[in-house]
């Protein structure tokens, strides 16, 4: 029973990495930029919520709902202004522009929000949980779990039946010839990333609820980000879910046999998986 | 009409002694020079080294790694368990380091070269994360919390008694001036080999592989050879920098030791700040992170986030780095591996 | 209509056009022939706006259109078939040309329709990956990639390229009907005695520059053969 219960846990846990890494992802998918801010940017846009919701006395889930849009500006923005300029075959300028903005973030959220530990307050459903026969889960992590789910159904739809996904998988393939299509590359990219924000609004809001955060955490979630992004293949948001599951089982797997590997245990699953398949699981044909 | 191949310039011959001299100037500057002039030299002395490192497996090999940080960290520790666990003095063991960095690179090395661009940069970081991980489970180096050198081996290294008297210097001094002189030993030395590596047949090869494999190969480089021969011996010279490094402090833990930030996100701005893919770029790069740090540490904070939107800046509007912007408006190189083609004659009129 | 005005062109030190001068009237076929690299995909690309300009150099009804960019021209009502094809491998067939129609000049003939109708094979194949079809039906999915934006000049790079005969009968067999909407159509062409039957005029570009313009009917095989490869012969 206690496996059971240490892998359902680990599902549950991989939901969270997998809302850390949908952004990732998307932006990776399409514009193959590797985002080293993207966690230092969760932790950023937790603030926001806990800012919005110290300001209006919101919960946390309609602070979110105010901060999305904000970001959603804030990506377009950074990729219209700083991002599409270095995008190209040299993986270094985009590399070394995200790892700029990620000492940047963090050394301007130190100064602002200083170094102390926050938390989303959400009340009651901190501490709910249900039972559900064997295991018992909480209501928080389920939701969490929920959302990951509903996030990367949400950007599949958009990726696979709308007309800005077609450009996004078009300009993905070739950009010069989708300008030639009228579509303007610089613009989809911008769009991209600040859908990406969005849902990294929504893994904020998860983070900021289910554990205390301070300025100096994003780098660690990045990595696991990029580990569910990876495990799951360039490209493929479900992948991207099933990498965010390996990740959490993994851990706490390892959590249950000596508490001090549980992050070593996910990233011995990501280089074992690394290992056997050097492009994930599930990598899209055309590359 | 008489056509040779040379990489010399003017200027090169000029910075080739300006270069001997300032060795020089350095190997006798701690008998005049203040202690915190020798610390600060220290501290760019070894960054100059691990940018230099760095520079030569992503700047010519284009292996963009993240984990760097790996070999300063298990090189460090290398020299910590040499000291405490076998009591061996810290200068005999700083060599540890370098073993431990080359028997970390080997599977390193086999793991990553299987990987492309993004993903052998995340595959390095990941890896030196687990290395830390790992040596935060060794307890009786301190676990996660670290550990410091003890005051009997620190008491009488090798070497300081002798400085100290020699220099007329207390002990704490003179193993900052032993420190420094090892540091300049290991910039030099590493400088050096770069450069010969360049000049060499080797050097052009480099250079094909980074800028296609399949090119190279084809043209009967052995690409992975050469990938291999210079991620290991950069990452084996990054570990012996590590050790060092943790000698002059005298203290380490795995957070320390294995930081990203400082160990490679500080590096890269330097080699880029200054000119990725040329020797004078991490100089000028050194350069500019220390003046930085001098005038504004005492912002705190603000300093890095300054350094960090610097770092943007520069890819944004010179991408090539503050070297790169000077040799497009000068054409100076100071250690020239182009090879440029040269004509010895006049009155030739045919085109040839 | 559409002119270019001393067009120059380059790829780094490289100079590939030296001022070329060519202009199209409304619904009037053009051929452009030239050996290979004379300067033809770059003069094209240089038309659509994939490479830039000093925005004078080319002009669409009085208008300088020379620095747009790619998406801004296809707006304009110019749009391109690429050397090359360049279906979008993650796209289906349909989806290939409904990109193309995702920027449509009013409410003109094409649609997913009208294309399948002018080359019905696409419709059975539909479904299918872009990149799965055979040569001469990638080439089918490209032409009605760009006529689905309902453009007033095609500009078509090499449609002939690497096709069988009969598939290249069957794609220029299209041609009519592509300009019985009114649109405008410039092809380039290797085929030099195919571009001479369908044209209503002809440039020949040779290292950049052109050596020879007129209608069909005027022009010499010799004087093709001059203006092809210089005046060796
Ligand atoms: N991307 C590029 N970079 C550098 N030079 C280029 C590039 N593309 C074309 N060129 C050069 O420009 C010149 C003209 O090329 P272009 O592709 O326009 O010729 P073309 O007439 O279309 O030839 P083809 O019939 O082979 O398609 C050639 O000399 C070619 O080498
Ligand atoms: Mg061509």
């Amino acid at each position: 029973m206690i496996w059971l219960d240490t892998i359902v846990q680990g599902l549950l846990l991989g939901g969270l990495y997998a809302l850390f890494a949908a952004g990732l992802s998307l932006v990776f998918g399409i514009m193959r930029l590797v985002n080293l801010a993207h966690g230092d940017l969760i932790v950023f846009a937790a603030f926001l919520i806990l800012v919005v919701v110290q300001m209006t006395g919101l919960n946390p889930f309609l602070g979110a709902l105010i901060a999305a849009p904000l970001l959603f500006a804030f990506g377009w923005l950074v990729q219209r202004v700083v991002l599409n300029r270095v995008l190209g075959k040299d993986i270094l300028p985009p590399l070394l522009v995200t790892f700029g903005l990620s000492i940047a973030l963090q050394n301007g959220m130190l100064e602002v929000f200083s170094a102390d530990s926050q938390r989303l307050r959400a009340g009651p459903l901190e501490s709910a949980s249900v039972d559900l026969g064997p295991v018992t889960v909480g209501i928080m992590p389920l939701l969490t779990f929920a959302s990951a789910v509903m996030v990367i159904f949400a950007l599949n739809q958009i990726f696979y039946r709308t007309a800005l996904g077609r450009a996004f998988r078009a300009t993905s393939d070739d950009p010069v010839t989708a300008s030639l299509m009228g579509i303007n590359p610089a613009s989809v990219f911008a769009i991209a990333t600040g859908l990406a924000m969005v849902t990294v609004t929504i893994a904020a809001l998860f983070l900021g609820m289910r554990s205390n955060f301070d300025p100096s955490i994003g780098p660690a979630r990045l990595i696991f980000a990029f580990e569910a992004v990876i495990i799951g293949g360039l490209g493929s948001l479900w992948g991207t879910l099933l990498g965010g599951a390996i990740i959490g089982v993994a851990q706490t797997v390892g959590a249950q046999i000596n508490p001090e590997w549980q992050i070593l245990a996910g990233h011995l699953a990501f280089l074992a998986v690394l290992l056997v398949r050097p492009r994930g699981l599930f990598p899209r044909a055309v590359d | 009409m008489q056509i040779s191949v040379t990489t010399r310039t003017r200027a090169s011959t000029i910075a080739g002694i300006a270069a001997l001299a300032l060795i020089g100037l350095g190997l006798i500057l701690p008998a005049f020079a203040s202690r915190s002039v020798i610390q600060d030299l220290f501290f760019i002395l070894t960054l100059l080294t691990l940018a230099q490192l760095w520079n030569l497996i992503a700047g010519y090999g284009g292996m963009v790694s993240i984990g760097q940080q790996a070999f300063v960290g298990i090189g460090a520790y290398a020299m910590f368990a040499g000291v405490i666990l076998w009591g061996w003095d810290p200068i005999a063991a700083i060599p540890l380091g370098l073993g431990a960095a080359l028997v970390l690179a080997v599977p390193m090395a086999f793991f990553a070269f299987r990987l492309q661009g993004a993903y052998f940069a995340i595959g390095t970081w990941v890896i030196a994360e687990v290395t830390r991980l790992l040596v935060a489970q060794w307890k009786t180096l301190g676990g996660g919390t670290g550990t410091s050198l003890p005051r009997e081996a620190t008491a009488d290294i090798w070497g300081v008694k002798a400085i100290a008297a020699l220099l007329g210097l207390r002990d704490a001094a003179a193993r900052d001036v032993l420190a420094y002189w090892l540091a300049l030993a290991m910039a030099v030395g590493t400088m050096a080999a770069i450069y010969i590596l360049l000049r060499s047949r080797n050097g052009l090869a480099l250079a094909a592989v980074r800028d296609n494999d399949n090119a190279a190969r084809s043209v009967g480089v052995d690409a992975a050879r050469l990938k291999w021969a210079v991620f290991l011996s950069a990452a084996a010279m990054t570990g012996m920098v590590g050790a060092l490094i943790f000698l002059q402090t005298a203290r380490i833990s795995p957070d320390a030791a294995f930081s990203v930030t400082t160990w490679t996100a500080y590096v890269i701005f330097i080699v880029v700040i200054g000119g990725i893919g040329r020797l004078e770029g991490p100089i000028i790069g050194v350069l500019v992170f220390w003046g930085l740090q001098t005038a504004f540490a005492d912002y705190g904070s603000w300093y890095l986030f300054s350094l960090g939107l610097i770092a943007i800046a520069v890819m944004l509007f010179a991408p090539r780095g503050l070297w790169g912007l000077f040799t497009d408006r000068t054409g100076i190189a100071l250690f020239p591996v182009q090879r440029r083609l040269t004509t010895t004659s006049q009155g030739d009129s045919r085109n040839g | 209509m559409l002119q270019t005005h001393a067009l120059t062109a380059s790829y780094g030190q490289f100079k590939a056009l030296f001022g070329i001068d060519l202009h199209v009237a409304p619904g009037e076929c053009v051929a452009i022939i030239g050996a290979n690299g004379a300067g033809k995909t770059t003069l094209l690309r240089s038309i659509s706006g994939v490479l830039r300009n000093a925005p004078g150099m080319v002009t669409h009804r009085g208008t300088p259109i020379g620095a747009l960019s790619a998406d801004a021209v296809l707006q304009r009502g110019i749009a391109m078939v690429p050397e090359g094809r360049k279906l979008f491998p993650s796209l289906t067939v349909e989806e290939n040309l409904m990109i193309g129609g995702q920027v449509r000049r009013g409410d003109g003939r094409w649609t997913l329709d009208t294309v399948y109708a002018l080359f019905p094979i696409l419709r059975e194949r539909r479904l299918s990956p872009g990149t799965a079809l055979s040569g001469g039906q990638q080439q089918m999915v490209a032409i009605g990639r760009a006529l689905m934006s309902n453009p007033e000049v095609l500009l078509c790079d090499e449609i002939s390229l690497g096709l069988a005969p009969v598939v290249i009968r069957d794609i220029y067999a299209a041609l009519p009907r592509i300009r019985e909407t009114g649109a405008a159509v410039v092809i380039v062409e290797q085929d030099i005695s195919r571009a001479l039957s369908v044209a209503d005029r002809v440039y020949c570009v040779m290292e950049g520059r052109v050596t020879l313009t007129g209608a069909p009917a005027g022009i010499t095989r010799d004087a093709v053969h001059a203006a092809y490869f210089g005046n060796a012969a």
